[in-house]
């Protein structure tokens, strides 16, 4: 599977095959392709966090000159959502609302200005219930349940242990525990939802463009919701200004406007303002880690128990895949012979949550890395020593049934001890300045996906036609991640052409094969070896034609650069040109498929829930930042980062660092500010001012070390490289600041309230303790 | 109410009737097909839509277009030449200083904005001209190197 040799284009720095349309403004995101020909879609939303609708009339709006459609709960009978067991959640509210800001009813006129006048004529009445917020409001026990068949408001509990956690911390010469609170965050990326529908109502076609991740799901659920056959239908995911895991699941205005461009049997386009996107929401839940761990005196971690809890919003969504990937991962980084895992997720009347970056491991890795290095200052040991002590042995199975087929940690470790000049330094920092470390890994795609039909993992079809030109068709959503041109390099490389000979034509469902997206960082592996298959299948038709042509066996061709040759003979040099003319001229246009699929053993445990968390690879991270502390305001400036990752092998290593330093950034938002906010369910962090996040002036270097363990199975020996370094970012800063002023904050984000609030409870401490001394 | 608002952008004297409220950003999108030039945000929070006016970087969602009047436009459209990228757009290609590209027309013309005022901008100095224009896939590393690396490749 794997290509030994590196001569073509995998391995070297190459910028992005679709970067000249983004740096010229020629690159069409959905919200740039209505050319005035498309009605306005709006949504109407509840006022209330919680209640039940008596109804909804539409009437006056109806009558409104230029509404050309208006659709309520009524419409659509049917329920959505990713996973297929748990779809409970409706495009427009039937019945009940559970959050502010959900939608219950849409209109599409001639212009925005009347599609609102459409909205402010619509009466609703809806009777209020008790709301709740937090996740133990919505526990308590005389808390009115959200959805029926949950009562308590637990949508899904995990218990799973693995090995004997009793004796492991028996054997334990520290146990320590501590409760971690981390707040809910939001992707914000920067283009605005947006989808725009087109139905045909002579033909009862729909065309649906839309910002999707996964535009396959899309396609499903458009096709359950609107009661339609898939073949109906065609999905097209134009440029996309970015995911996170905020597109991986359907949502609601992809599914609305469908609904209203049906009934106004023509075009519309719902465009989504900025709180809008924020009130679609499927962020990363605020999340309660209560985590005990046991440490020897020589660094061994004997034992783990773990209980999370986490606040999922109103709807389950992808809620019960985050919390069993809470769990999931505590295995996978560290050799740990003991582990108990506890999880809730739990409903609030507040949007969904569902998939972000580092999906369900970054507030436990945070609370994880945080609580050994605090253990392992008690314990008077090297932070890197006490990695050092748990490294895992690859290949090897965790005791959940993960398989580890390559383990770059030990290089990542010593990668970024060096570079930060870790041992030179730790300790002899001017005051107020700190360093901190921790380690982190991410799946390369769920081995089993979440809509499983046994079909391969990943499909890719290569077109060789008279042009000399080799078209890749793909399903693989580029949302910004460098897909589109990690495809185009592993075709280049297996066939030995110049890179400007293929082309990448992606995400629609008409042309291009089936593809389960861009979750869980599975596209470099799955998609890529897909394409890596397709391209050896067409590269031995080549070399079969050239063979013939050179009157040579096939196995004596040599095909390098554009060149067929026979092996030894310097002469008879085919060109790539006159070899494909000879291939064609056998059968025409040349089709071939690769196809890839996750072996059994890679598919996860047989436990409950055991699928997730299971993934043909890991990445590994370790990474080091500095930082200075302000204590009179609570600022934390981070100096510098040192992020060292194993993505197997940088297929593109300019890509690699874009990722590394991307999710590095991404974790530190998350670290420094980045914090949802509801007032009675209002939220009131729905804009970019408001939703702090990093900008330019406070952004630091981040010096990126790609290290590259090869694995077995990974295309050219590749893994993913987009989500491993976030979740050990938080931590190594919560670190690096009690190194700079022995503050240990449990709390994200790490704002200056914070800050000052702890270094005043730490010198009130300080004071009592000289006083009863 | 609406008047005639006559503006030149990317070198083309344009005339239109448009409402007053009407902003920039809708105007150059809407009107005049540029939709290189993005809305990412309800109103001054994101730089996405940052353009040049008379040469300098404003952000044009809160920017009505008749109070551009008389005044000279230039958008990401306009920058290169002879379908050739500018020296910026050239590095923010070539330096992945853009990921999924959303940012980046206005990123490159703050930029822009600050290239024809400093030739030689230090970090500091890049940093505070673009503080207004957000990036969600970056860390802002590589545009950064992006920027530095344009004023090299013009000096």
């Amino acid at each position: 599977m794997s290509a030994p040799t590196h001569t073509g284009a995998a391995g070297r720095p190459v910028p992005l095959i679709d970067g000249i349309e983004k740096v010229t403004g020629k690159a069409v995101y959905t919200a740039d392709l209505e050319r005035g020909d498309a009605l306005t879609g709006r949504v109407l939303r509840s006022p209330v966090s919680h209640g039940e609708i008596i109804s909804i009339d539409v009437t006056k709006a109806l009558a409104l000159e230029g509404v050309r459609a208006v659709v309520t709960g009524e419409d659509c009978a049917q329920t959505y959502g990713v996973i297929p067991i748990a779809m409970n959640e409706y495009p427009l509210a039937r019945g009940k609302v559970r959050y502010r800001g959900e939608p219950i009813a849409a209109v599409a006129a001639v212009d925005a200005r009347t599609a609102k006048q459409a909205l402010d004529l619509i009466d609703i009445n809806i009777r209020e219930l008790p709301a709740y917020y937090t996740a133990s409001d919505a526990r308590a026990a005389d808390a009115v349940a959200l959805h029926d068949d949950k009562p308590g408001n637990v949508e899904r509990k995990v218990h799973h242990a693995f090995g004997d956690v009793a004796a492991g911390f028996a054997t334990a010469d520290l146990v320590s525990s501590s409760r971690f609170d981390c707040a809910e965050v939001n992707h914000a990326q920067m283009e605005p939802h947006a989808a725009l529908a087109d139905f045909d109502a002579e033909r009862g076609r729909l065309t649906l463009q839309s910002v999707s991740q996964v535009p396959y799901y899309v396609h499903l659920m458009l096709a359950r919701c609107l009661d339609m056959d898939t073949s109906s239908i065609r999905v097209i995911k134009p440029f996309v200004g970015g995911g996170f895991g905020s597109r991986t699941e359907t949502l609601n205005f992809e599914l609305i406007a469908a609904l209203l461009a049906r009934q106004a049997g023509g075009k519309v386009m719902v465009r989504l303002t900025r709180e809008e996107t924020f009130v679609t929401h499927r962020g990363r839940p605020d999340t309660q880690v209560d985590l005990k761990l046991g440490l020897r005196k020589d660094g061994r971690i004997v034992a783990v128990a773990c209980e999370v809890v986490q606040r999922g919003g109103a709807y389950a969504g992808y809620g019960l895949v985050t919390i069993l990937y809470a769990g999931a991962l505590l295995h996978g980084l560290y050799d740990i012979p003991a582990v108990k895992y506890d999880g809730y997720r739990v409903y609030a009347n507040l949007p969904p949550c569902g998939a972000m970056r580092g999906h369900g491991t970054v507030d436990v890795r945070h609370a994880f890395e945080c609580l050994l290095d605090r253990m392992a200052r008690e314990l008077g040991l090297d932070p890197f020593e006490v990695r050092r002590a748990n490294l895992l042995t690859a290949p090897c199975h965790t005791p959940n049934g993960l398989m580890v087929n390559s383990y770059g940690l030990a290089q990542c470790l010593q990668r970024v001890e060096t570079a930060s000049g870790w041992h030179e330094r730790k300790g002899k920092l001017p005051p107020g300045h700190g360093l901190g470390m921790a380690c982190s890994h991410y799946v390369s795609g769920a081995a089993k996906p979440v809509h499983w039909t046994g079909e391969p993992h990943a499909v890719v079809n290569l077109k060789l036609d008279f042009d000399g030109g080799v078209t890749v068709l793909t399903g693989a959503s580029d949302i910004g991640q460098g897909s589109t041109t990690m495809v185009a390099v592993a075709a280049a490389e297996v066939l030995q052409v110049d890179l400007g000979r293929i082309r990448v034509v992606a995400n629609d469902s008409a042309i291009t094969p089936k593809d389960n997206g861009s979750y869980s960082s599975r596209v470099t592996f799955m998609v890529g070896n897909a394409t890596i298959e397709a391209a050896g299948r067409l590269r031995e038709m080549l070399i079969d034609a050239a063979a013939r042509k050179l009157d040579a066996d096939p196995s004596d061709i040599e095909c390098t650069l554009e060149t067929f040759s026979v092996r030894g003979s310097r002469q008879s040099i085919l060109s790539f040109a006159e070899v494909a003319q000879a291939a064609l001229a056998v059968d025409g246009t040349i089709t071939v498929k690769g196809t890839f699929t996750c072996p059994p053993d890679a598919q996860g445990g047989k436990h409950r829930g055991g699928a997730v968390g299971s993934t043909m690879g890991f990445s590994y991270a370790a990474q080091v930042v500095e930082v200075s502390v302000d204590r009179e305001t609570g600022s934390i400036a981070v100096e510098k980062v040192w992020a060292a990752l194993d993505c197997g092998f940088a297929i593109n290593p300019l890509a690699v660092e874009g990722q590394i330093e991307g999710s590095v950034w991404m974790g530190m938002g998350q670290a420094l500010c980045e914090e949802t906010h509801y007032a009675e369910g209002l939220p009131v962090h729905a804009n970019l001012l408001d939703y702090r996040m990093p900008t330019i002036v406070e952004s630091p270097d981040i010096e990126v070390h790609i290290v590259e363990s090869n694995d077995p199975l990974g295309p050219f020996g590749a893994k993913e490289a987009g989500e491993g370094a976030l979740s050990g970012f938080p931590p190594a800063l919560a670190c690096a600041v009690a190194d700079a002023t022995g503050l240990n904050i449990d709390t994200l984000p790490l704002t200056p309230d914070r800050i000052v609030e702890a270094s005043v409870q730490q010198q009130r401490a300080a004071r009592r303790g000289k006083t009863a001394r | 109410m609406k008047r005639i608002l006559t503006v030149r952008i990317n070198d083309t004297v344009h005339e239109d009737v448009v409402p007053d409220n009407l902003l920039l950003v809708d105007y150059l999108r809407d009107f005049n097909g540029l939709t290189g030039t993005k809305t990412g945000c309800d109103g001054g929070e994101c730089g996405a839509c940052t353009v040049l006016i008379d040469g300098t970087a404003r952000p044009s969602c809160i920017t009505l277009a008749v109070s551009c009047d008389g005044s000279k436009i230039e958008t990401i459209e306009g920058q290169a030449r002879d379908g050739r990228l500018s020296a910026l757009q050239r590095a923010f290609h070539e330096k992945l200083g853009t990921q999924c590209g959303f940012c980046t027309p206005g990123m490159i013309m703050a930029a822009e904005g600050l290239l024809r005022r400093s030739g030689k901008p230090t970090d500091e100095q890049i940093r505070t001209a673009l503080a207004g224009n957000l990036c969600r896939c970056t860390g802002y590393v590589k545009i950064i190197e992006s920027v530095r690396a344009a004023a090299e490749a013009i000096r």
